[in-house]
């Protein structure tokens, strides 16, 4: 069974091809069929990864080769995919994430015209995905990561009929592009240097080559993972990717597509190993990623946006457990499953609550919720307890892990990772009364209710995840089961023991609920956002994204607009200048080159009796001289 | 020899500015066949001066060409007057820019 990993792909591959050609006929039962795919290939998936399970930890790795795709000179490359532990836990996030949100998109759906075509893009991305995780060479992988910037792109834009989506659909599309540029830099450094873009050839030769070579492709490997993983300085377009239906905002922009980036790095793992200056960057720009994602978390009062600046937040958890070396690995991989589960939980819940509120986004219009939606209130609790880390649950153990990793490497790393985790236990209490407690502050003509069961069954299974998925760390068995992938971890001791490092985590939790608590629990928060004007800066910087959009207008937009029109003045009056004008004067000299045909028989006899007089003279002259 | 030079010459201009001036084909023509005639008597005169016969053998082949160009010429001109009820060089002027 283990060299069906194409098959995992071609599933959903099929589904979104049947939807997208299938007519009108198939309106009716077009989502079944995309569950089902989805479904189908989480339970192939679910079976190899089993079958992987009963295998010894030195033979978990099967490559399976469909063929060769490229064959030029040296150029070799074979459309080949790696199941191995890393990618088989991926595999199981993906689809099986993926269809419990097709599940509740089904609900979500329902009254969408455009249903049928937005599950066959949801298929389309489940392939994409899933041939990011599995591909074993660079090139494959690149077709997968573009793949699910297309499904972004597709899916992000597609209530395409209001201008902000698609707007918001384009910017992610070109932020992208950026970081794809680096991406494909990293496909060709590895061809130039190594003759080859196999992952595991590179991973292997990386010692072969010199420091600079392996820290320039750590950097590209990073430049392509910063676009996909909305980090630090390609971190703009993740917010506006809220333009999308919720649940591909759970889906895409929460739980899988957003992690592409994490997943790079530690799929690349031996080049951040061979290079200190690389995973330097990778922790840098966890880091700041980590703090102002919680910090534009803390300040919207749109429950989606708040939610994004969250996920940019704890991606940044995870870049910089990535960034930590071997040690680090297997925390960035736990951290991005756990998350993958409650924030995909939370973001439902979201789109649950928006359900109910005529498709409000505001969070000062919500208010007293929790006994006019108890399941989405309680799924959605669990995926609070789980986010803030509170003991016993998923986020309690894998942000715990991150931080103390942190700390043994560098205590000023720890302690940002620290300050952020008071952070997101500020923001996500805000959310978590500003939502559900509180009084009513709705508006008029809204009648919450709580949604549908096909919505709610996704809702508590993946609250059950959230609260369980910590087993997983039951006896390090990420670690061990990592292993084969990531290579064997070295631990530090951290510079206090463990028990130490909990409770203060856990102390610095309870500071930030304390401070949320007394400023939107304590009193009522405004039922209408207070102007610019009165608030502190640090609002006013997190309303406005930490200025990302204005920065990026400034350094880059405006430049390049300015660029494009010199650029088309300079063809118009330059290029276009040289040609049309050559035409013209040719015209003018055919113009005055007219004038003597005058079709009359005596002034040509003129003509040629002058001519035969000037070559008289001149061979007079000739002779003379 | 200075006279029949002088009087080549001239009738050559005669011929240049009859062709130049004239508008009636058929004088132009006959301009032509003026100028023709004007080399041919200074072919003849530096032959005799000279006293070699190129200058005479050469004037003969003048006279054969002048006889095939007036065949041409004739030609041309009474079509053209057949067509046109003219034989003015300044009405067949069609070939213009």
């Amino acid at each position: 069974m283990l060299d069906l990993s194409w098959l995992l792909i071609a599933i959903p591959l099929a589904g979104a091809a049947l939807l997208l050609t299938w007519g009108k006929e198939s309106d009716a039962f077009g989502h079944l069929i995309a569950t089902a795919c989805s479904a189908a290939s989480f339970v192939l998936g679910a079976i190899m990864f089993v079958e992987l399970l009963g295998r010894d930890a030195g033979d978990r790795s099967v490559t399976t080769s469909l063929g060769t795709w490229i064959d030029a000179g040296h150029f070799h490359v074979d459309f080949a995919f790696t199941f191995d532990t890393l990618s088989s836990l991926f595999v199981l996030l993906i689809t099986g994430v993926g269809t419990l949100i097709h599940v509740y998109s089904i609900g979500y759906m329902a009254h969408d015209e455009r249903r049928r075509r937005f599950f066959a893009y949801l298929n389309l991305f489940i392939a994409a995905m899933l041939c990011l995780v599995l591909a074993a060479d660079y090139l494959v992988l690149f077709l997968g990561w573009e793949g699910v910037g297309l499904a972004s792109y597709l899916l992000i834009g597609f209530w395409q009929h209001k201008p902000s989506a698609a707007a918001a659909a384009k910017k992610a599309f070109v932020i992208n592009r950026v970081g794809d540029l680096g991406m494909a830099l990293a496909i060709m450094t590895c061809f130039a240097w190594f003759g080859t873009s196999s992952i595991a050839v590179v991973n292997d030769q990386i010692d072969t080559v010199s420091g600079t070579v392996a820290t320039a492709l750590g950097l590209l490997l990073l430049w392509g993972a910063c676009g996909k993983s909305a980090q630090f300085p390609l971190q703009a377009w993740l917010l506006d990717a809220m333009e999308g239906p919720t649940p591909v905002s759970a889906l895409i922009h929460a739980a899988t597509m957003v992690t592409a980036g994490v997943y790079l790095v530690v799929r690349s793992h031996d080049v951040f190993d061979a290079s200190p200056t690389a995973r330097g960057f990778v922790i840098a720009v966890g880091l700041i990623t980590l703090l102002a994602g919680a910090w534009i978390g803390c300040t919207k009062d749109d429950i989606k946006k708040s939610l994004a600046g969250s996920t940019m937040s704890q991606i940044g958890y995870m870049m910089l457990a990535a960034g930590l070396g071997p040690a680090g690995y297997a925390f960035a991989i736990f951290h991005l499953l756990t998350h993958g589960f409650f924030k995909a939980n939370m973001f439902l819940g979201a789109g649950s609550v928006m359900h109910g509120m005529n498709d409000d986004v505001d969070m000062r219009r919500y208010g007293a919720l929790r006994s006019a939606m108890p399941i989405t209130f309680y799924t959605f609790g669990i995926g609070y307890l789980a986010i803030i880390g509170f003991p016993g649950t998923s986020g309690f153990f894998s942000k715990d892990k991150i931080i103390e990793a942190a700390l043994a490497h560098n205590v000023w790393v720890g302690i940002g990772a620290l300050v952020g985790a008071g952070v997101t236990a500020f923001y996500m209490t805000r959310m978590m009364l500003m939502t559900f407690f509180g009084e009513k502050r709705w508006r008029e003509q809204v009648h919450p209710h709580e949604s549908p069961s096909v919505m709610t069954t996704p809702l508590i299974v993946l609250a059950a995840l959230s609260l369980f998925a910590g087993v997983m760390a039951l006896g390090s068995w990420i670690e061990e089961w990592l292993e084969p992938a990531t290579g064997h971890a070295v631990h530090h001791d951290p510079p206090l023991p463990i028990i130490v490092i909990t409770l203060i985590v856990l102390l610095v939790v309870a500071a930030g609920v304390a401070l949320a608590w007394l400023a939107y629990g304590r009193q009522q928060p405004a039922a209408e956002a207070p102007a610019d004007s009165e608030v502190s800066f640090f609002t006013r910087a997190g309303r406005a994204e930490l200025y990302g959009n204005a920065i990026n207008d400034a350094l880059v937009v405006r430049p390049v607009t300015h660029l494009t029109r010199a650029l088309v003045w300079g063809d118009g009056k330059i290029i276009d200048g040289l040609v049309t004008g050559s035409a013209d004067r040719i015209g003018e000299i055919s113009g005055e080159l007219r004038k003597p045909q005058t079709g009359f028989v005596r002034s040509y006899a003129l003509m040629v009796l002058g001519g035969a007089l000037v070559v008289l003279l001149g061979l007079l002259a000739v002779t003379l001289a | 020899m200075t006279e029949y030079i002088t009087l080549s010459t001239l009738l050559f201009s005669i011929g240049a500015v009859g062709v130049l001036v004239r508008r009636n084909a058929i004088i132009v023509f006959m301009c032509v066949e003026l100028m023709l005639n004007a080399t041919n008597l200074a072919f003849v005169s530096f032959a005799r001066q000279h006293g070699n016969l190129d200058g005479q053998v050469a004037a003969f082949f003048v006279m054969v060409v002048a006889a095939a160009e007036v065949t041409i010429g004739l030609a041309i001109i009474v079509s053209i007057y057949r067509t046109r009820r003219t034989t003015s060089v300044d009405d067949a002027n069609l070939l213009k820019a």
